[in-house]
């Protein structure tokens, strides 16, 4: 089977983004997706610092730290970009205006209940800052993330669950979720496959995966 | 006549009392009053309550504070950065309380008690821990949680701009928090870089109405720093 890489991960929710849609890119993978948004699009990015119209980094020296996104990491504004305050920045995905959200993820749910905030490890700082707001406040929140755990003694366990063990996000929020080895719909019954990595069938996704997952649409699998 | 300038972040802050609660703009080192910060942590008041967004980067500002021992609680959403340890420190070994709140949830709070609003419905932790022990109510299908305001004694921000009825505006992201928390304070301070004449602002283009504004010092300008992310 071919894993898909981050960045071919990044292109194929790119590939999902339309023209002319308001989109916020969480921190960590999901920034990557800027890099592949197609020629041609006028996408709009939102900073929930206080941004849309976000640009990509400055050149190296023309950094401005009172112009950064929410990794606090330098960037630019676009002609027609604008600056607001965080209660206005935050009514934007509160009260529904941005299209899509794209996040990272510990698990999500066969509901779509996302965990992505907190592993609740005793001693760790807590910290949330607008993962909350940001999962239930976009029309459309895709999830961006690897479809197994990472090595170690309790690696390769399926991060798609029946019910999150990691402290919630968000309650049946998640839309679709963009592995490295398939593209996965949460729907009003269940998840469905949308997509397979090459050399992966249905049944060596539902094993990997651990839950049900039906197949995709028009396909009699 | 009205002037609201001060000669220096000290005589802004001289009357500060132990056990206050003070809210802190800033989103990272973005828009952080450092000058007011190392003014507050000179006057010398504890016991504080801290609303801003992070919990101090490096040793400087916030961190400042916190390790001068002056800290009772912070208020904040994400406290956790690469370069927060001190917070760290202290909240591991119980020295600062921690009331952590999701973002927009902070932002709105902060927006509520300026606005003066007695709680609000928000859907943002609906289900989640940080709203375990709260109100909750299901409006048209959809869970909310119930919120109060956030008031302040002192909200202290950073601006670009002001005149001497302390209109103000900001420089790009550095906005972030000032406007909602100069109007959720009783004593609200910003720094400036500049004070114009009055008339000087466009008018179409004040953010912050001067009358949320108490208190107004003129600061030398200096390029924000990083903070809050791992060099390149």
């Amino acid at each position: 089977m071919n894993r898909w890489t981050k960045e071919q991960m990044a292109a194929r929710v790119a590939q999902d983004i339309p023209d002319g849609a308001v989109v916020n890119l969480g921190i960590g993978l999901p920034t990557l997706v800027s890099n592949f948004l197609p020629p041609g699009r006028e996408i709009i990015l939102h900073s929930e610092n206080g941004v849309l119209g976000m640009g990509p980094a400055p050149p190296p020296g023309e950094e401005d730290y009172d112009l950064t996104n929410a990794g606090k990491s330098p960037v630019t504004l676009l002609p027609g970009g604008c600056y607001f305050h965080h209660a206005d920045s935050f009514a934007m995905m509160r009260g529904g205006h941005l299209d899509i959200c794209v996040l990272g993820a510990f698990q999500v749910s066969v509901r779509g209940d996302l965990a992505n905030w907190s592993t609740g490890e005793p001693g760790a700082i807590p910290a949330v800052g607008g993962a909350m707001d940001l999962a239930i406040g976009a029309r459309r929140t895709f999830v961006m993330m690897e479809l197994l755990t990472k090595g170690g003694q309790s690696g390769g366990r399926s991060k798609l669950v029946a019910e999150c063990s990691y402290p919630l996000t968000g309650l049946a929020c998640v839309s679709r979720i963009y592995t490295d080895m398939a593209v996965i719909d949460v729907a009003a019954d269940g998840l469905r496959a949308v997509e397979l990595s090459d050399g992966l069938s249905l049944d060596g996704l539902r094993q990997l995966a651990g839950v049900p997952i039906a197949a995709p649409l028009g396909d009699r699998r | 006549m009205i002037d609201k300038t001060l000669a220096s972040p000290a005589a802004a802050l001289a009357d500060v009392p132990d056990g206050a609660t003070i809210m802190i703009g800033g989103f990272g080192s973005a828009g952080l009053p450092a000058e007011l910060i190392e003014a507050l942590i000179a006057q010398g008041a504890g016991d504080l309550t801290l609303v801003s967004n992070n919990a101090g980067n490096g040793d400087t500002g916030l961190a400042a504070l916190l390790a001068a021992r002056r800290v009772r609680k912070m208020i904040c959403s994400f406290p956790r950065q690469v370069d927060s340890y001190v917070f760290d420190g202290l909240y591991r070994a119980g020295q600062v309380e921690l009331e952590l709140v999701p973002q927009g949830n902070l932002a709105e709070r902060i927006r509520a008690a300026g606005a003066g609003i007695g709680a609000f419905y928000t859907p943002t932790g609906y289900g989640t821990e940080l709203a375990r022990g709260k109100e909750t109510r299901v409006i048209d299908g959809r869970g909310y949680v119930l919120e109060f305001p956030l008031h302040a004694d002192y909200a202290l921000i950073k601006a670009e701009r002001g005149d001497r009825w302390g209109n103000l505006v900001y420089r790009k992201t550095a906005r972030n928090f000032g406007p909602i928390m100069a109007s959720a304070a009783r004593i609200t301070v910003a720094t400036v870089h500049e004070v114009v004449e009055l008339g000087a602002l466009d008018p179409e283009a004040v953010v912050t109405p001067g009358l949320f504004v108490r208190r107004l010092v003129q600061i030398a300008r200096a390029p924000t720093q990083p903070a809050g992310v791992r060099p390149a």
